[in-house]
């Protein structure tokens, strides 16, 4: 059997992620020009509800892995719970079977360890974090576009001859868009074995801020070694607050202990593409500049004209962030 | 306890600059250097060593000149170091490197641990750990930030999730990948640096693992990179200008027009 259509793998914890909503916008696409079905691949029983949005989204196909055993009924019951291991297992035995020919997962802390889980059990290639995704219709390959070298470089990589062609995406990077009309997707169980692998076990979970992942949010204010001190986030926060968003750091402000690493953002923190990123005395390292690059809006407050992050900056001010961003303030008050 | 810890090569990003005419890296003059995230599992290595008693060995896969990073990681207090290297091993990706690293660490182990760094400051990929992890059927913890607890059947440790923490525990043999920015490595000690010079470095190449030539370097790799390009430069910046009233005012106008707020 030929391996065909593309499958989205649905990350579920509490609820659905969004990035998986996102991909199913773009698979769509993807499956338009390809010319086959879009599926999406979830653990556990989805309820109506969430097999509606899925729908909505553009799934025709619904691939639900349910609980097989006790043993790995927590994993599969709850997504990203428990066992990344089983859950890799499941997700291979169901593209064994099935035989998709992309696969695609959000880059997401879980997503990261469980594609390459699999795809080194399936032996085919995975592109992570992708930032574009196109078919070259000619060939009916998928074609990954991804940043290397710390954002310097892009390389657009291929998986011609292996299946399924994988490849992870950052939250944010694509944007999600429901479809107007749907079709009833199919449902299909997949009934698999009690996989036999050797786990880790999850034991605790604190979830830093409540408010913070930082990755989801539109908005996000992020201050720099240039705030000059660690009382400087509290102006950072007020600022965040007055435009819905949340508060992100540089890793060299981290590092300090200013901040926790929940609110880093980098290649060694989180890489986010928020609708604004206000950057507030923070230079603009590559490292930086890596993690916030596909903010549609870069606006950058900096004593130093020559800073790099100008470079990346639409919009900038020249000048003292504590002049600047409580003029902001005032003037984001005067307007209520 | 046995404790490996696979490292990489990788040129210094921070100084990488790029060809924009050509759109390519320009890799000279850059210097090579160990891949940061890997110092701090060699780190976290050591503690363990220190914690529960042991060996710390290290591996890298790269060309003849890695074996300065594996001096580098015997001179600050490894006890053995492998170079896998051989032309049959160039241009891997992540599949064919973890099915190379494998082999060497069946061949050169058993180990309790294998430990990487979460990433390659280089690719950014994040895989070559836990697809080493599936080659060999070990549990993996991946973004292990801190050492929790460690004994001989198992180990407890922090890792970083999306929105937080989490607290894993994982019995050995396992892998982790290691995210440790904020912390202190370690210098090298007189003894350290002495015996960092004493000890050879063992080189193994494709034959000396068993590796099947097909499953190795740029033949064994399904993905193939069709193109590299620079970013493409975003129009310039318009700087608001004028008193701190008119251009914090422009700025409010500005994201207000945009619909952001």
């Amino acid at each position: 059997m030929q391996h065909r259509n593309i499958w989205v793998f649905a990350e579920k914890s509490d609820e659905i992620h969004p990035v998986v909503f996102e991909l199913l916008t773009e698979g769509r696409r993807l499956s338009r020009a390809l010319g086959e079905e879009l599926g999406c691949v979830i653990f556990g029983s989805p309820d109506r509800e969430e097999i509606k949005r899925l729908a909505s989204f553009g799934a025709s196909a619904i691939i639900t892995i349910p609980a097989c055993d006790e043993a790995v009924s927590t994993a599969v019951e709850t997504g990203v719970e428990a066992s990344v291991e089983a859950s890799a297992e499941l997700l291979c035995s169901a593209v064994r079977e099935m035989k998709p020919a992309i696969l695609l997962a959000g880059a997401t802390s879980f997503g990261r360890t469980l594609m390459p889980l699999v795809a080194v059990k399936l032996k085919t290639g995975l592109t992570a974090d992708c930032t574009q995704l196109d078919i070259d219709v000619e060939r009916g390959i998928l074609l990954q576009t991804r940043p290397a070298f710390g954002g310097n470089i892009l390389a657009t990589i291929e998986c011609a001859g292996s299946r399924p062609q994988m490849s992870t995406v950052r939250p944010h990077v694509f944007k999600m868009k429901a479809m107007e009309k749907h079709v009833r997707p199919e449902i299909v169980e997949y009934r698999a074995n009690k996989p036999a692998v050797r786990i880790s076990r999850v034991i605790q979970r604190v979830l830093e801020d409540t408010m913070v992942d930082i990755s989801m949010s539109d908005v996000i204010v992020a201050g720099g070694r240039g705030l000059g001190r660690p009382d400087g986030f509290d102006l950072m926060e007020k600022l965040a607050r007055k435009l819905g968003g949340v508060v992100g750091a540089s890793r060299g402000v981290v590092d300090l202990g200013w901040i926790s690493a929940a609110h880093q953002v980098g290649q060694t923190g989180h890489t986010v593409s928020p609708r604004l990123y206000v950057a507030c005395g923070i230079s603009g390292a590559i490292q930086h500049l890596a993690g916030m690059k596909g903010s549609d809006i870069i606006f950058a407050v900096n004593e130093d004209p020559d800073a790099p992050i100008f470079e990346v900056a639409d919009y900038g001010i020249v000048g003292d962030l504590y002049e600047v961003v409580p003029g902001i303030i005032e003037e984001l008050n005067a307007g209520d | 306890m046995h404790v490996l810890v696979c490292i990489k090569q990788v040129p210094d990003t921070q100084k990488v600059r790029i060809d924009p005419e050509r759109g390519t890296l320009i890799r000279k003059g850059i210097p090579s250097i160990t891949n940061p995230f890997d110092e701090t599992a060699l780190e976290l290595a050591f503690e363990i060593r220190e914690s529960v008693g042991g060996r710390v060995s290290v591996l890298t896969m790269g060309i003849p000149d890695s074996e300065c990073i594996l001096r580098d990681a015997l001179t600050l207090g490894a006890d053995d170091a492998y170079l896998l290297t051989g032309s049959g091993f160039a241009g891997a990706d992540t599949l064919a490197t973890s099915y190379a690293l494998s082999l060497a660490i069946e061949k050169t182990g058993p180990f309790d641990l294998v430990l990487f760094g979460k990433q390659a400051i280089d690719g950014d990929t994040a895989q070559v750990g836990p697809e080493v992890a599936g080659q060999l059927g070990y549990p993996v913890v991946t973004f292990v930030q801190d050492l929790i607890s460690v004994d001989h059947e198992r180990v407890v440790v922090d890792r970083m999730i999306d929105r937080g923490r989490e607290t894993v525990e994982v019995d050995l043999p396992a892998v982790l990948t290691v995210v440790k920015a904020e912390q202190r490595l370690r210098v090298p000690t007189f003894t350290t640096i002495l015996n960092g010079f004493a000890v050879p470095v063992t080189r193994l190449g494709p034959n000396d693992i068993g590796a099947d030539p097909a499953r190795c370097g740029l033949k064994g790799s399904p993905t193939r990179v069709k193109k590299v390009f620079a970013p493409k430069h975003q129009s310039s910046v318009s700087l608001f200008s004028g008193s701190v009233e008119e251009s914090a005012g422009a700025f409010v106008r500005t994201v207000r027009e945009l619909g952001i707020i």
